[in-house]
């Protein structure tokens, strides 16, 4: 049962990474990339590594995405 | 095996981000869908069928049963660096984007000369 | 478009390569060579029972000081870039502040946020987490604290005197390992204790408290570079 939900997860990873890339609003294609971040702080946990699992969600999570945000207030918010 | 597939696409999805796109921001987008795809590698490289998390938290837990710690004490250091490293290029996209008024990279390479 | 297409064929075929070359690492197989001296040692030698605490701190320390040293010199990186010569006090415009429910419940929240990250960074030698993890916990409560008070800093002067007194304990215990003590920088010199204790594993536990100021401060300081530029009130460079 766990080998199926990891599948799942992954698929919808990388569902989100290529739509992070595609999205012409930046605000949109930022919180995509939170969720990828997210997805694999979930990864690290069915891998039995629960220290890398706190460090990606604190760290790349948190603090990267309210950085992003932060840096697409400041310039424009939609690509040309 | 399906653990180093989704790495490496991530990895090559990134790849194409930072070639093909022109906006500076999905530039940053890319280096840290790479900077995610090799960490999660280095992580699912080390795992054991059928073993729990390096802690001896209960007095059971035998030395045999664990997955190999080497690998996350790697990785710990590579989140943080890969962290500090995008901080560090935000702040160079918002002092470029007061200078030259645009995120465009095409327009930004060619002011100059 | 011609372009698009090529690249993405010629990156698929890269990918593909090396998915292939990866057939070589049988996934789940156990193929630890020095993993299995750090487990059956790490008791005996260190004391903690976090093994990757142990790795980390203990058998490779030395790559934590130079991951220490790569976000001490992006955090200056960023306070250089975001230096204005001469504050412009005409820029400062009227700020409009969030409701109340974000306004006090902020404030009421942020003392556990701080005690929280605390608790994670001082039992790094018994159970998962550490210096890292619980420094960027504090320093989302103070990005909490920044959203809810827009135009309002956090004193830079503490600030650096924090982060300034904890690098020194770090390399400080370094070099009393080697001058004193006769052996290696970084020498674990105290008592190993009893196993599950929080006086144990010597001064694993000491450095991780360091650790964990130096990384509040330092991601404090970055966040407050860049929403606030140098025209918030209440901060002194």
């Amino acid at each position: 049962m766990i080998l199926y939900a990891s599948w799942i997860l992954i698929i919808l990873m990388i569902i989100l990474a290529v739509l992070s890339v595609q999205f012409k609003d930046l605000i949109a294609a930022v919180v995509a990339m939170g969720a990828v971040s997210l997805i694999i702080s979930l990864l690290f946990l069915f891998l039995q590594a629960p220290d890398v699992a706190m460090a990606e969600a604190s760290i790349g999570a948190a603090l990267t995405m309210a950085i992003y945000i932060i840096v697409v207030r400041k310039t424009e918010r939609r690509e040309k | 095996m399906i653990y180093y597939v989704g790495a490496f696409l991530l990895i090559g999805i990134g790849l194409y981000a930072i070639i093909i796109k022109k906006n500076l921001i999905k530039i940053l987008i890319g280096l840290d869908l790479i900077a995610s795809g090799t960490n999660l590698l280095i992580v699912s490289i080390g795992y054991v069928n059928g073993g729990t998390a390096p802690i001896f938290s209960r007095a059971g837990i035998t030395a045999k049963m664990m997955v190999d710690p080497v690998p996350q004490a790697l990785t710990l250091t590579a989140i943080v660096i890969g962290a500090s490293e995008l901080a560090l290029a935000a702040a160079f996209v918002v002092l470029l984007y007061r200078h030259y008024g645009t995120l465009d990279i095409k327009k930004i390479r060619s002011l100059k000369w | 478009m011609i372009r698009k297409i090529t690249y993405a064929i010629f990156l698929g075929i890269i990918i593909t390569a090396l998915v292939l070359f990866f057939a070589a690492f049988p996934f789940g197989k156990n193929k630890m060579a020095v993993g299995n001296y750090y487990l059956k040692n790490d008791i005996k030698q260190t004391g903690a029972a976090n093994v990757v605490t142990a790795v980390t701190l203990d058998y490779r320390g030395f790559d934590t000081l130079g991951e220490v040293s790569v976000l001490f010199a992006a955090a200056a990186g960023v306070a250089i870039l975001f230096y204005v010569l001469g504050e412009d006090k005409k820029k400062r415009e009227k700020q409009v502040y969030p409701n109340f429910i974000v306004r006090v419940g902020s404030r009421i929240i942020f003392p556990f946020i701080l005690l929280f990250g605390s608790y994670i960074f001082i039992h790094g030698h018994l159970t998962p987490g550490g210096g890292f993890q619980g420094g960027a916990i504090i320093a989302s409560g103070f990005l909490l604290l920044y959203l809810a008070y827009p135009g309002e800093s956090v004193n830079r002067k503490r600030l650096s005197v924090v982060e300034g007194l904890a690098g020194l304990t770090f390399v400080g215990l370094g070099l009393w390992g080697l001058f004193t003590q006769g052996n290696s920088f970084l020498f674990n010199f105290l008592p190993k204790g009893q196993l599950n204790m929080i006086f144990s594993a010597g001064i694993l536990p000491i450095i991780y408290i360091a650790i964990g100021f130096k990384v509040a401060s330092e991601f404090a300081g970055i966040v407050d570079d860049m929403m606030c530029e140098a025209v918030c009130r209440g901060g002194e460079k």
